[in-house]
C-alpha cells in the first residue's frame, strides 16, 4: 500500500477529491459484473450443472469411471466459471492479493485432500480389512481374518 | 563526517509520515472478507477430506445409491443457482442506485435460499426416518457434517440478507450498506461454489460408486 504511485500526493494539497479517488481505487478492486456477464455465467453454470446430472441419471456410459471423470471435469470448469463471473476474480483485484490468497488456499486444499485420501486409502489397504469388506465378511462367515 | 550532520538552520529531515496515511473507512474490508472466505474454504476442504475417507464406511448400513434421490438434489441445485443469479441482479440494481429493485431481488434471493433449505431439511428428515441418521455409520456422519455445515452457512447467509434488507430499508443504499451487500455477494456466491463440490463429489460420484 505504501508503494502506491500517487503517494507523493499525500502532501499539503491533499484534498478531499484525492481521498475520494483513493476510495474508488480500492472499491474498483472488486469489479462489478454487468447484466450480460451475470447472464453468461448463469447460462454456463446451468449447462455445466445439467450435463453431469443427465449423464449420471441416464447411465449414459457403461463404464462409471468415464462418467466420473467427465462429471469431475465439469465441476472444475463450473467452479472457474463461478469464480470469474460471480465472484469477479481477476489478477488485478486488491493489487492481486485476492488471487494470491486463492492460490495459497488451493495449494493447501490440494495437499490436504490428496494427502488424506492417499494416506487413508493405503492404511485401509495395508493395516486392516476395508471397512465395507469387513462388515460383509463378518456378516457372511464371522471369519475375522477374511478381509481383503 | 561533517557532511553527515545537519547544517545549522536547515529543516531536519523527517523519516516518518507526518500525515497519517488515510484510508477510506472499510477500504480493506473486501480483502479481509475474502481472506475469511478462504479460511472457510479450508474448513470445507477438511470436511470433504473426511467424507472422502469415510465415504465407503457403511458399517453394514445403507450406501449412497440406496439413499440419494438425484431428482431432489437437482431441484435443490437449481434453487441455489437461481438464488445466485437473482443476487447478481440485486448487485446490478445496487450499482444503478435503484433501492426498490435491489430490495426486490434480495427478497427473491432469500426465498430461493429458503426453498433450498426447506428441500435439504426434507431430505435430512427422510434419511433420519429411514434410520439413516448421522449415528448410523461413518459415511453418514461425514455426509451430515459436510452437507449440514453448508446448510448452516446458507442459514446464516439468509439471516444476514434479511438484516441487510432492513438496513437498506432504513438507511438506503449508503456506501456502508453497499460494501456490506458486496461482502454478502461474495459469501453467497462462495456457498454456491461449495455446493458444486457437494453435488459433484457427494451426490453424483456417490451414486456412481
Amino acid at each position: 500500500m505504501s508503494a502506491e504511485p500517487h503517494a507523493p500526493a499525500h502532501g499539503a494539497s491533499h484534498g478531499h477529491d484525492a481521498h475520494g479517488h483513493h476510495g474508488d481505487h480500492h472499491g474498483d478492486g472488486h469489479a462489478h459484473g454487468s447484466r450480460k456477464s451475470y447472464m453468461t455465467g448463469f447460462l454456463l453454470s446451468v449447462v455445466l450443472t445439467a450435463i453431469p446430472f443427465a449423464l449420471v441419471m441416464t447411465d449414459a456410459f457403461a463404464d462409471t469411471r468415464v462418467t466420473a471423470g467427465i462429471v469431475m471435469a465439469f465441476a472444475l470448469v463450473q467452479i472457474v466459471v463461478h469464480m470469474v463471473y460471480f465472484l469477479h476474480m481477476n489478477s488485478k483485484s486488491e493489487n492481486g492479493w485476492t488471487l494470491m490468497a486463492l492460490i495459497f488456499t488451493l495449494i493447501v486444499v490440494v495437499i490436504a485432500l490428496t494427502g488424506s485420501l492417499w494416506v487413508m486409502y493405503h492404511m485401509n489397504q495395508n493395516m486392516m480389512p476395508g471397512m465395507g469388506a469387513m462388515a460383509g465378511a463378518m456378516s457372511a462367515s464371522g471369519d475375522v481374518g477374511g478381509g481383503m | 563526517m561533517s557532511s553527515a550532520t545537519i547544517p545549522p538552520g536547515a529543516e531536519a529531515p523527517i523519516f516518518y509520515e507526518t500525515e497519517e496515511h488515510h484510508h477510506e473507512a472499510g477500504a480493506s474490508t473486501m480483502l479481509g472478507f475474502w481472506l475469511y472466505l478462504m479460511s472457510d474454504c479450508l474448513i470445507f476442504a477438511m470436511l470433504f477430506a473426511a467424507y472422502g475417507v469415510y465415504g465407503g464406511s457403511y458399517a453394514g448400513g445403507p450406501d449412497q445409491r440406496e439413499l440419494f434421490e438425484l431428482p431432489l438434489v437437482a431441484v435443490n441445485t437449481a434453487m441455489l443457482l437461481f438464488s445466485s443469479i437473482t443476487y447478481g441482479f440485486a448487485m446490478i440494481a445496487m450499482d444503478e442506485n435503484r433501492k426498490g429493485a435491489t430490495q426486490a431481488w434480495l427478497a427473491v434471493t432469500g426465498l430461493f435460499g429458503l426453498a433450498f433449505l426447506g428441500i435439504e431439511l426434507y431430505e435430512f428428515s427422510n434419511l433420519i426416518h429411514e434410520g439413516a441418521g448421522p449415528w448410523r455409520s461413518a459415511f453418514l456422519s461425514a455426509f451430515f457434517t459436510l452437507v449440514g455445515t453448508h446448510g448452516l452457512h446458507v442459514t446464516f447467509g439468509i439471516i444476514w440478507l434479511v438484516t441487510l434488507m432492513v438496513q437498506v430499508g432504513r438507511k438506503g443504499l449508503i456506501p456502508d450498506n453497499k460494501r456490506r451487500l458486496q461482502c454478502l455477494s461474495l459469501f453467497w456466491h462462495f456457498l454456491d461454489v461449495i455446493w458444486i463440490g457437494v453435488f459433484t463429489f457427494v451426490y453424483l460420484l456417490g451414486v456412481l460408486r
